[in-house]
């Protein structure tokens, strides 16, 4: 059998690269793809708690569901800010959009 | 090795790498792509989890509506005609914190005693029809909300995308 500690160890690993990609990244669509990143490690510990943790309540499944769920909001949402973003300002880079900087 | 465990490994390579490819692809279109192969890594994963009923709405929301959206704006924000510098200058910063997170997470994964905590050798099945039911009745008004949060996420996204009378 798979130990829990593994699927553990993924959700780190997929987390720590979404970390890095927000922080790295120049473009918002990038930076939004590591935020998916970041979701899906979670997703990913949620099930595996379910699995190991608690079977018979199984809310870790039903946390992923909703967890998708708002994923999916989110993108969408945050995609048309993009590209409203791209139609005022001809940049979809989130360092050139300065003008609430200090 | 048992067969579930090569299974699990080979899985597992494969939705890293897919990470690693997000955020280190020098071209973004590359990137989505990479995404795609993470997140149907990531579904294959939850099929290892035995929770097939996730596995499948991972496949069909983030394997193909929400890399569908992605690749969309990347084409209408014409990302290609971006400069190739795709990385901001704080990236070292960021790689060192990366790895500080990582490492942490790893030691509290590891030295934590799972079996203390009640974890169990064998992965439980969750059949599709009890976690319906638990859903709708247990969880009735979460999903509800769910569902007026989509709406209005949805509503306000078009509002947000669409082209105004006089623009452009």
């Amino acid at each position: 059998m798979i130990p829990i500690q593994h699927f553990l160890v993924l959700g780190a690993i997929l987390f720590a690269l979404g970390v890095y990609g927000v922080l790295a990244r120049r473009s918002a669509v990038l930076i939004l793809m590591s935020v998916e990143l970041m979701l899906q490690a979670v997703s990913i510990n949620f099930v595996a708690f379910a699995a190991y943790l608690a079977p018979q309540e199984f809310r870790g499944l039903i946390f992923a569901i909703f967890v998708i769920t708002v994923a999916a909001a989110e993108v969408g949402l945050a995609l048309a800010i993009v590209l409203r973003l791209f139609r005022n300002r001809a940049t979809a880079n989130v360092d050139e959009v300065d003008t609430l900087r200090w | 090795m048992t067969l579930e465990e090569g299974i699990f490994y080979v899985v597992a390579a494969v939705t890293a790498l897919g990470g690693l490819g997000v955020v280190l692809a020098r071209n973004v279109v590359y990137a989505a792509l990479f995404l795609i192969v993470a997140l149907l890594g990531v579904a294959g994963i939850f099929l290892l989890l035995a929770a097939e009923f996730l596995a499948i709405v991972q496949v069909l929301i983030y394997g193909a509506a929400v890399t569908i959206l992605v690749l969309f704006v990347l084409m209408l924000t014409r990302a290609r005609d971006v400069p190739q510098r795709v990385d901001s200058p704080q990236r070292p910063l960021a790689f060192l914190l990366a790895s500080a997170l990582l490492g942490l997470l790893v030691t509290a994964i590891v030295t934590t005693d799972w079996a203390a905590l009640g974890a169990s050798e064998q992965i439980h099945l969750v059949p599709a029809q009890e976690l319906g039911r638990s859903l709708f009745r247990n969880w009735s008004v979460p999903f509800e909300v769910a569902s007026l949060v989509l709406i209005v996420a949805l509503v306000g996204a078009v509002i947000l995308a669409r082209v105004e009378e006089g623009e452009e």
